[in-house]
This record gives structure tokens, sequence and C-alpha cells, in this order.
């Protein structure tokens, strides 16, 4: 989008396995700041897990993953890495906002006190600061009158826009969005799409795991096509959904299309 | 639609077929249990038989009843008995929730200390663990604080220390962590592994997270099972004669019973006053319970299947609703919940 890119993540030959299990295999890609990143695949190809280990609840077995130039999940003296403390971790995650699919909501709280926890307890901003920042999130995402509400008295878009604004409110400069509309009814995917449009139109920089073909072509400065662990294949989301060059990426979009 | 009216309606209102009138209330004939309302009349026959047999037989000595009821020293008694239910209740509370969280973690000394932990208490009869607090000041004459294999900080002997009432507490309390750890390790996973997770990614640490968002939403699966602990606590009090300790209400009873040869009114009196007590716990219980289903508590009547309060007072069912809870209609290819071990209802006593 801008003319001089500065790299937000940046990926480099990233590898993850679970016991034997090798779910992602040397992953290198790059997110440039205000910049929207979809990224696609089949079940079980490791989107979810990429995304996390973006965010260190996940630790990566090899290879380079930097935020923002700051390599996630570690500290490095020399040529040798260093284990961050979980304190040091925290302090990282709270720069990186994550919307799950099912949402995870906190269910003892309403949606005001939802948004507004983590500013005061991890940031310790002051609650009347909070609050005020909280409505306006709310605001925001077309909630200014459900602060009240408790989760379960919330459609589940109505949730998903919480749980937006309860990311935001870090004020985070890297959001991940896990399949967020998957959980969703149809006819309510369209409100959750619309506030992470307008949070891309406002420059957040985003990676968007999704089967929401439409919302990528639209949204999206790339797109990545992910299956068995690898990234198959990568570029302007227009061209690749519209010119697919590899055989799994057309069997692919041709089941999701 | 088999008579269209009018355009707008048959557009506008095409669910109800017939008629604007709504339709009036059904009257049927109510269906009869005879057979029910007799079995009924002839247990009721039999119950005020025996209420009234028994407010007429000499054995219960009623009139010895009446003038224990409110004896001081059998109010006195009830309070002790109150204190040491609530005292080591707490107490178990915290070595529960310590308990739990080492049995949870990832730590294998931790681990294994409180399986060992509750390998012993859990093993072994109450009463003897009782008798052996008793004989602590013969098993331990002094009492020492120090690092071991040095000489002691401080040092002081036992019976001066720790009386018989602070003994009967710690002998219960550590017997009840046991039970209480396993209720409260169900109630810890049987939160959703998403919320831990999301307030991880929000930058929450391990401590804000237990304490703010898994341990409160855990209260609901916790809180009926302890609520029961509670009143089970109450009448294992009447063990602490084995300590031995003996002002609390059964063995206080026993006491006096023995001087005026009269244990069956007696028995009866101290029964009332645990019975009373009971009472008014189950009545804490029951406003405790409410004040933690809060948000949860209020599910989405529309998605979720069973009342409200029926999956409280369930209770130790209830593990696998909760996540659920929060979450909308179905996920397709994801299990929305966890198997909920539920490994606090072995109740071996
Ligand atoms: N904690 C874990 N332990 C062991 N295996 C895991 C774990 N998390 C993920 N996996 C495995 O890693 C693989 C990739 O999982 P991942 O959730 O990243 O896929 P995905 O692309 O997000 O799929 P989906 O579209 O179903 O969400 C799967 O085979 C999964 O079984
Ligand atoms: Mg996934």
């Amino acid at each position: 989008m801008s003319e001089n890119k500065v790299p937000m993540v940046e990926s480099a030959r990233v590898s993850k396995s679970f016991g034997s299990n090798q779910v992602l295999k040397s992953i290198s890609l790059t997110v440039n700041r205000g910049e929207v990143l979809c990224l696609v695949g089949p079940s079980g190809s490791g989107k979810s897990t990429f995304l996390r280990c973006i965010n260190h609840l996940e630790t990566v077995d090899a290879g380079r993953l930097r935020v923002d130039g700051t390599l996630v999940g570690y500290r490095e003296k020399g040529d040798k890495l260093l284990e961050l403390h979980p304190k040091e971790a925290a302090l990282q995650r709270r720069e990186i906002g994550m919307v799950f699919q099912r949402f995870n909501l906190f269910p003892h709280m309403t949606a005001l006190e939802n948004v507004i926890e983590a500013p005061i307890r991890v940031n310790r901003v002051p609650k009347a600061d909070a609050i005020r920042r909280a409505n306006e999130l709310l605001a925001r995402v077309g909630l200014a009158d459900k602060g009240n509400a408790y989760p379960a008295h919330l459609s589940g878009g109505q949730q998903q826009r919480v749980a937006i604004a309860r990311a935001l409110a870090m004020d985070p400069k890297l959001m991940l969005f896990d399949e967020p509309t998957s959980a969703l009814d149809p006819e309510l995917v369209g409100e959750v799409l619309d506030v992470m449009k307008q949070l891309a139109k406002d420059g957040m920089t985003m990676i968007v795991v999704t089967h929401e073909m439409g919302f990528a072509r639209e949204v999206a400065d790339s797109l990545v096509f992910m299956d068995g662990g690898v990234v198959v294949e990568a570029g302007d989301p227009r061209e690749v959904l519209s010119n697919p060059r590899h055989e799994r990426t057309k069997a692919f979009l041709s089941k999701v299309l | 639609m088999t008579s269209p009216s009018s355009d707008a309606r048959a557009t506008g209102n095409s669910l109800s077929p017939d008629g604007d009138t709504p339709a009036p209330a059904i009257k049927a004939v109510r269906l009869r249990h005879p057979w029910r309302n007799l079995i009924a009349v002839i247990i009721l026959i039999y119950v005020v038989a025996f209420v009234w047999d028994a407010a007429n037989r000499k054995a219960f000595q009623w009139e010895i009843f009446g003038k224990y009821l409110f004896d001081q020293r059998i109010s006195q008694a009830a309070l002790v008995t109150l204190e040491l239910t609530v005292y080591s209740m707490l107490i178990a509370i915290v070595l529960a929730l310590i308990l739990a969280v080492m049995r949870l973690s990832s730590n294998p000394v931790f681990k294994s200390i409180s399986w060992v932990y509750l390998w012993i208490f859990r093993g072994t009869p109450v009463y003897v663990q009782l008798v052996f607090w008793g004989l602590l000041s013969v098993i331990y004459p002094t009492l020492s604080i120090g690092l071991p294999f040095l000489p002691p900080i401080v040092s002081f002997p036992t019976g001066d220390a720790l009386s018989l009432f602070s003994l009967a507490i710690i002998g219960l309390a550590l017997n009840e962590a046991a039970y209480l750890a396993e209720i409260v390790r169900a109630g810890i996973l049987s939160v959703d592994r998403g919320q831990e997770e999301a307030a991880t990614a929000l930058g929450m640490s391990w401590s804000q997270t237990m304490w703010r968002i898994v341990i409160p939403q855990s209260m609901r699966i916790i809180i009926p099972p302890t609520g029961n602990e509670v009143i089970s606590m109450l009448k294992t009090t009447s063990l602490v004669t084995a300590v031995p300790f003996s002002f609390d209400l059964f063995t206080r009873s026993r006491d006096i019973s023995a001087e005026t040869f009269t244990p069956i009114p007696l028995l009866l009196v101290a029964s009332a006053w645990y019975l009373a007590i009971t009472s008014v716990l189950m009545v804490g219980q029951y406003f405790l319970e409410k004040r933690f289903a809060r948000g949860i508590g209020a599910a989405r009547s529309d998605k979720t299947v069973g009342t409200v309060t029926g999956a409280i007072i369930v209770g130790a069912n209830q593990a696998t609703v909760v996540p659920g809870a929060a979450t909308p209609g179905p996920q397709p290819g994801k299990k929305p919940d966890r198997p909920s071990d539920r490994s606090g209802d072995e109740d071996p006593r």
C-alpha cells in the first residue's frame, strides 16, 4: 500500500512440529505495516498453528519469526537464542490482538467488562479511562448500547464484534483473525466482515485466516494458500483467485468458491 | 394457502392460514389419577400415625428434650461445632486450591506431591487421622522451625503450641482438602481452554488468567459439591472426640446424657441443632450459587438444552454445558466441549 514498506511480520523458514507431526514446514512470508494478508487452506494445513506461533501461544522449532523487528518468544544473544520469561512473552502479546473462531469472550463478564479487563489488569490503565475507551470501541463495532449485556445474551455476530473491540482495547499493532466468521450463521457474517473492512481501511495490519474469498478479494493485499504445512502459492488475491497456478490451489478454490 | 381472502394477509402473514382472531384457549377435561391419589392418602395416614406416636412415646422423653434444647452448654457446643466447621473448611479450601493447581501444573514434582497427599488423606479414615493428630505431641514432643539438618531457629513444646481445638481443626481440614482438591480440579478442567487462550493472548499473566478468568468460571462447578462438603463437614465434626476434643455438639450432648442417664432426648437435641445449622447453610449455598451463575447462568435458553436452575443444582453433571453456553450453535468438525473427567465424584465416604 504505502511506498516505503516496513515489515510488521517476517517469517523466515519457520517450522513447527507436534511430536512427529510436522505441522509447519519452512514457512516464509512477510506482512508489511498496514497490509492485510489472507491465509487460506484446507483443514489441518497449519493455518491456526501459524497464527498461534506469531502470538507465541506455540513455540516455533526452527526458523525466525519477527514481529515489528523483534524476535517472537526468544531473545538473541550473539548467535544464541534465549527463551523469554513468561512475563516478557506476555509483554509481546499485548501488542498483538487475536480474534478466535469461537469468540472466547469471558462469559462471566459483561461486554464492557470484557473490553476493559486487559487494559486495567495488564496495562494498568485507570478504570475511568478504560471505560471511556471501551465505550468508544464498542460504538466503533456498532454495539454502543450493548455494554452491559453478558455474552450469552448477544448473538454470535455481536459476540465476535465485542471480541474485536476487546482485542483493539490493547491498542495492538497487529491483529490476527482465526476464521472469525466460521462459527456464525450466514446472515451474521456480513456485520463482522464490515467491522474488519473498516479496520483494514483505518490502516491496521491484519492476518486473516478465512474462507470468505469475497473478503480476501476486496480487502487483502496478499493471499497465501497453505496446504500440508507449506505455502503453496502466494500473491495478489485477485490474481491467485482468478488464475491459480498450482493444481492444489485450483482444487481447493473450486471447493470454496 | 387454502383461502387467500386478501392479498395483504396472504403475503404478510402466510403462516397463520385461518383467521385473524386467536384460537380460544383449550378447556379439556383433566386427566384423573385415582391410584396416585389413593396411595398418597395411605402414605399420609401412616405419616400422621408415626408423628402422633412419636409425640406420645415415652422413650423420647420430650419434656427433657424441651429442657435441654436451649441449655446453655448445648448452644455453646453448637457454636463450637460451627466454628470447627467454618475454620476447617476455610483452611481446606485454601489448601485444596493449592493442591488442585499443583496437580494441574506441568511440574512433575508438584504433581506427585499433590497426588501422594490425596492418596494418603483420602485413603485413610478421618477418624484414624484425628487420633493421629491427637497423638502429635507424643510423636513429635517439640516443634521446630528451621532448615533440615541444621539447628532449629525456634523450637517449642507441641502441647503448648497446639490446643486440642486447633488439632481438631487441622485434622479435619487436611482430610477435607483432599476431597475438595478433586472438586476444584474438576471445576478448573470444566472451563473451556479457549478462555485461558484468550486471556493469554491479551497479555494476561498466568496468575491473572487463573484468578480473573478461570477460577470465577469454575466456581459454578465447584460451589454445589462444596456446599455438600460443608454440610458433610458439619457432621464429621462429631468425630473430633477422637482427638480427644469434647466441646462439640455431639460429644457435649453425650457427656450430659452420661450424667442424666437420658441418652435419647439428648440425641434428639443434638440432631435438632445439626438440622437447624444445615438448613441455614443450605440457604447460604443458594445465594452463593446465584451469585456465581451471573452471565453464564442466564445462558441463552433458546440455544442450550435444559433450564438454568436445573443445570446448576445438578452441578456435577454440568461440566460439559459450561463451555458450550458461551459459544454459538454447532461447530462442524470441532468438539465443542472437552470430555469432563469428573474425578471429584468417587466419594468413598
Ligand atoms: N496442540 C496440538 N497438539 C498436537 N497436534 C496439534 C496441536 N494443534 C494442532 N495440531 C495439529 O496440527 C495440524 C494443523 O492444525 P491447525 O489447527 O493449525 O490447522 P488449520 O489449518 O487451522 O485447520 P482448520 O481449518 O481445521 O482450523 C493438525 O493436524 C492438528 O491435528
Ligand atoms: Mg484453524
